[in-house]
């Protein structure tokens, strides 16, 4: 690299850290409007490419260049291939497997750091601790006030190798059960809060161990059973999470990866990595606040698993058996078409069945007919947040028309027709007027209150709560049932044969 | 089995039993359906519409009863016709047994089996074969374009060039299914309706069609059976008709729809009150069949009196023929569909069933009448009185919140003082910062519009990438040594992140697009 004045050589990789970090900020910043939100991710990706090009020609690297690079490459050919093949209906599983890269990473720095800081740090101060044993008692307390940064220095390993060693773990878990490789329904494990205290306490036991110790080789051993630990709370953790709380789970990860790289930050006296973890995990948690909210529940009760198995109040059926009314895809067309406004609400049927394009197809011809056709999306239908979203951007349905639960639920009474594409939970009308119901509190989107709606579903089986759904048994209710894909495709082929 | 649809034999019923979608309906179920030519004509249905369906044509009346397993009918057959029906064949049809003594015995002797869809017992889950609901509908609907048509003025009000237009003012006593759809057909043409009903119940509906509810300063409930009125007390009905009297004469319709199950409907609207409404208005009783609630209705007829048309029209749902079809025959195929469960193109009769037990008045020949009273079962659903706020009990006073807020932030506060004493100088330098940008990410991060959480995941996921430049700094020797090895995948798949997290952020934010 170019001789530089010996300041601005050693200022220019802080400089160019804190220009990535503004860059972070405005990326996320950006993300607020549709119309930003390119430039916002733009501004990432410069910020990230100034941030790896400060630390490689600012003379931080110590080893070789052609590992680093051929790292990169590798990393970066797989990414791209990644990031081109991935459906948008593989979303969740993409951005968990990508949590639990941080999650690794982070174990794998904190390690490295150990073993390498230890050939600089620690190792002096062992030999030193060695002579001092010749002197006495009393020199041991000198060596050990030196020692506080160490020990400081030891704690940030261990805390930033354990968030990484759960986020990972975690993260590999919830991969394989969005991707359909693990059950989706909570697993409980008897005595699991006990489990997970038990290991946290253990964990505990070895940072007391892995801070006393002064030899690398030793030290090792503790730190490598805590982090094959950590792995087991983390697969703990999210087993015991069922499908539908995904979204929640995900945004959990999010957070932790975010932690992660800012407990990196801190064992590596990195600014723009404690930095950027600040801002990920906030955002993390802010996601899964939002989720939580949007299920009307604590955010403890969801981690800690189990939903939908221990509620205390299965429906009590009053009176006479329910019926539901049973209509066909053509006389939902007909219907569609004598209307005047339609309101679509998709769930994750939709995304399972990948209803997304015909769906976009239909309303395509119910807005050509000038009939209003908007969509309505509940925060946490589908798997992750905005995943309705994202399906529906995929399919070309413009952003202006798809809009949120506060944004829409007044409009009901004013809707002749609403379709629910499996969706459940997030239209169950219990989760508004019966107290004893295990959803009470959730809002919900009150299709009810429209002129009819038509429920596309497979059967009628609840919901991932379990609980049993009233609007099925509304008088304005009809149920199409079958495949999502199916139902929809009927609905819109009678649309195009009307069309003609 | 087959399913034979005859036309009707009274001149004055346009309806039939079965349209061309409940033929397609039928066949889906596995039966085969023959249909009297012709019969569908009235409700223009042509009999081409009705192959096309799935349905065969066939000549004469005769033939379809002689040959079909099941017959769907409207009105009561005549008891010739009956006498025609194959041995051991099902009737379904409005029967009315209980003026209809003889029909019973002829299909004792056929050794029929017979459901009177009049007699469909009004729980919920019946609601779907429910004709009385489906017709009534209809008939309150025609009962207001009957009134329409022989009123001499708008029914909405305008204000013209030529002066202003007052709207028609309706009322309509009686909030049943008809009473319901007579408001909601008025106040769809503009008028100001009002509607009386001795049930308190039905208040709500009323309000929620757009109509005012009319109460009296007198408290009874008058829910009867089924969903049905009850006889009220004498000082009640003295209340009701002077209440009338006043609106009689503020009215310009008057749609009336009180019965009471077995018994002559109510004479609510006294010659006296006709007398008193303005020349020109209309009374449209729809309970003439049963008497009528006006003293000078006379059935089956429009009638002048005292300047006010009074409209006795019994065949009011026969008067919207196609749509009175459709929603009947549609009655007909849901209860066919609760009696062949297996979609076999058997029927079944479940005897245990509350609706068969309700309404199948014969049964290969045996007669089940009186029919048992099926009654819907009371709702026992709290009421929103009952509600108690939790949150709101558990909260604490303003003065508890402000103390529990003082003493967490001195405590706070104490913690971050000790620690700054005791911690290394480069640790607190990184906590500054660390808490700060936690501080700027919940800000930055709460702008953030939900349709873009999954973008905001993926980018957040990319820049936490940012691991990578901690992974390059591990990368200390020139070759792979072990710690070496553990940087290299570090940095590898912490790329991935980055460039993957990045990209796919791209693409997902290239198909947002606005209209």
């Amino acid at each position: 690299m170019p001789e530089l004045p010996n300041q601005l050589a050693n200022q220019l990789p802080n400089i160019a850290f804190l220009i990535a970090a503004v860059c972070f900020v405005f990326s996320l910043g950006g993300l607020s409007r549709h119309e930003t939100a390119r430039r916002g991710n733009l501004l990432g990706m410069l910020g990230i490419t100034i941030a790896i090009a400060a630390t490689a020609f600012s003379g931080l690297i110590t080893g070789s260049y052609v590992l680093m690079i051929l790292a990169l490459v590798i990393g970066a050919v797989i990414g791209t291939f990644l990031a081109m093949r991935v459906q948008m209906t593989a979303m969740p599983q993409l951005v968990a497997i990508l949590h639990s890269f941080v999650g690794m990473a982070a174990v794998l720095v904190g390690i490295c750091n150990y073993a390498a800081d230890a050939g600089h740090l620690i190792q002096p101060l062992s030999t030193l601790d060695e002579l001092t044993k010749g002197l006495g008692e009393g020199a041991t307390t000198i060596v050990s006030a030196a020692n506080s940064l160490d020990i400081v220095h030891k704690i940030e390993i261990f805390l930033g190798v354990f968030i990484g060693g759960v986020t990972f773990a975690g993260s590999i878990v919830a991969w394989g059960k969005l991707d359909g490789r693990f059950t989706s329904k909570p697993v409980l494990l008897k005595a699991r809060h006990w489990i997970n205290i038990a290991i946290l306490l253990a964990c505990g036991i070895f940072g007391f161990w892995f801070v006393s110790v002064s030899t690398v080789l030793i030290g090792m051993i503790p730190l490598v059973l805590m982090t094959l630990l950590s792995f087991a709370l983390g697969i703990h953790l999210v087993v015991a999470i069922g499908g539908a709380d995904m979204p929640v789970v995900v945004s959990m990860l999010n957070s932790y990866s975010g932690w992660a790289a800012a407990a990196t930050g801190f064992l590596l006296d990195n600014h723009l990595l404690i930095v950027t973890g600040a801002l990920v995990g906030s955002s993390g948690a802010i996601l899964s606040y939002i989720m939580c909210s949007a299920m009307n529940r604590s955010f403890l009760s969801v981690i800690l698993g189990g939903f939908g198995v221990e509620s205390g109040s299965q429906v009590v059926t009053t009176g006479e058996p329910k019926t539901h009314t049973e209509i066909f895809a053509d006389e939902v067309g007909q219907r569609l078409l004598d209307s005047q406004s339609v309101i679509i609400i998709p769930g994750y049927g939709m995304a399972v069945a990948q209803a997304q394009h015909p769906i976009r197809e239909i309303s395509d011809i119910l807005r050509k007919r000038s009939i209003q056709t908007r969509f309505a999306i509940h925060p946490v239908a589908g798997r992750l947040p905005g995943h309705m979203n994202v399906l529906l951007a995929e399919a070309n349905v413009p952003y202006d028309i798809v809009l949120e639960l506060d944004e829409i639920n007044e409009d009901f009474p004013h809707t002749d027709i609403v379709l629910v594409i499996g969706a459940n939970d997030i239209v169950n009308p219990a989760a508004l007027d019966d107290p004893s119901s295990p959803i009470y509190g959730m809002p919900v989107l009150e299709c009810w209150k429209s002129g009819e709606v038509v429920v596309l579903k497979r059967s009628m089986a609840t919901g991932y709560s379990g609980v049993d759904n009233p609007l099925f048994y509304k008088e304005n209710t009809r149920m199409l049932f079958g495949d999502a894909k199916a139902s929809v495709d009927g609905i819109l082929s009678f649309l195009k044969q009307a069309a003609r | 089995m087959i399913v034979g649809v005859v036309a009707e034999s009274s001149e004055q019923e346009s309806r039939v039993a079965a349209t061309p979608a409940s033929v397609s309906r039928l066949r889906k179920l596995g039966y085969e359906v023959q249909i009297q030519s012709g019969c569908g004509l009235r409700s223009h249905f042509s009999d081409g519409a009705y192959q096309a369906s799935g349905a065969r044509i066939v000549d004469t009346a005769q033939a379809v009863w002689a040959t079909s397993d099941i017959i769907f009918k409207v009105n009561a057959p005549s008891t010739f016709e009956i006498n025609q029906l194959k041995t051991g064949a099902t009737l379904i049809c409005l029967l009315w047994p209980a003026r209809n003594g003889d029909l019973l015995d002829a299909l004792k002797s056929r050794g029929a089996s017979a459901i009177a869809m009049d007699s469909i017992p009004r729980i919920s889950r019946a609601q779907k074969m429910d004709v009385l609901s489906s017709m009534a509908n209809i008939a309150g609907y025609r009962a207001i374009l009957e009134a329409a048509n022989n009123f001499g003025g708008f029914f909405t009000g305008q204000i013209t060039a030529a002066g202003k237009v007052p709207p028609a003012k309706v009322l309509v006593i009686g909030a049943g299914v008809a009473g319901l759809a007579a408001v909601g057909a008025a106040r769809a043409l503009g008028a100001i309706v009002r509607a009386f009903d001795t049930r308190p119940a039905v208040k709500e509906q009323i309000k929620s069609m757009g109509a005012e509810f009319l109460e009296l300063d007198f408290h009874e409930d008058g829910e009867g059976a089924g969903g049905y009125g009850k006889e009220m007390t004498k000082a009640f009905i003295d209340a009701e008709m002077a209440l009338f009297a006043a609106q009689a004469r503020e009215v310009d319709i008057i749609v009336t729809t009180a019965l009471i199950p077995n018994k002559p409907a109510p004479k609510l609207i006294t010659a006296e009150m006709v007398r008193a409404m303005k020349p020109g208005s209309v009374i449209v009783d729809m309970a003439a069949e049963q008497g009528g609630n006006c003293e000078l209705t006379e059935p089956s007829k429009l009638v002048e009196k005292h300047g006010v048309k009074i409209i006795g029209y019994t065949d009011l749902p026969g008067r919207l023929p196609t749509q009175a079809s459709t929603l009947y025959s549609n009655n007909l195929v849901n209860l066919l569909t609760d009696l062949t469960p297996k979609k076999d193109g058997e029927i079944q009769f479940n005897l245990q069933d509350d609706i068969v037990r309700g309404s199948l008045v014969a049964h290969q020949g045996e007669i089940f009448w009186p029919l048992p009273k099926i009654q819907p079962a009371v709702s026992a659903a709290p009421k929103s009185d009952d509600k108690i706020d939790f949150r709101e009990a558990r909260r604490p006073s303003v003065i508890t919140r402000w103390l529990v807020g003082f003493v967490g932030l001195a405590a706070v506060m104490g913690i971050v003082v000790l620690f700054g004493l005791y911690a290394p100088p480069q640790l607190v330098s990184n906590l500054t910062v660390f808490v700060l940008a936690c501080f700027v990410g919940w800000q930055v991060v709460w702008n953030v519009t939900p349709a873009l959480h999954t973008p905001l995941m993926s980018v957040t996921n990319a820049i936490s990438g940012i691991i990578v430049i901690g992974a390059m700094m591990q990368i200390r020797e020139p070759w792979f040594g072990p710690a070496t090895l553990l940087a290299f995948i570090a940095v590898l798949i912490a790329t991935i992140n980055v460039v993957g997290g990045f990209l796919v952020t791209q693409r997902m934010l290239s198909m947002f697009r606005k209209e």
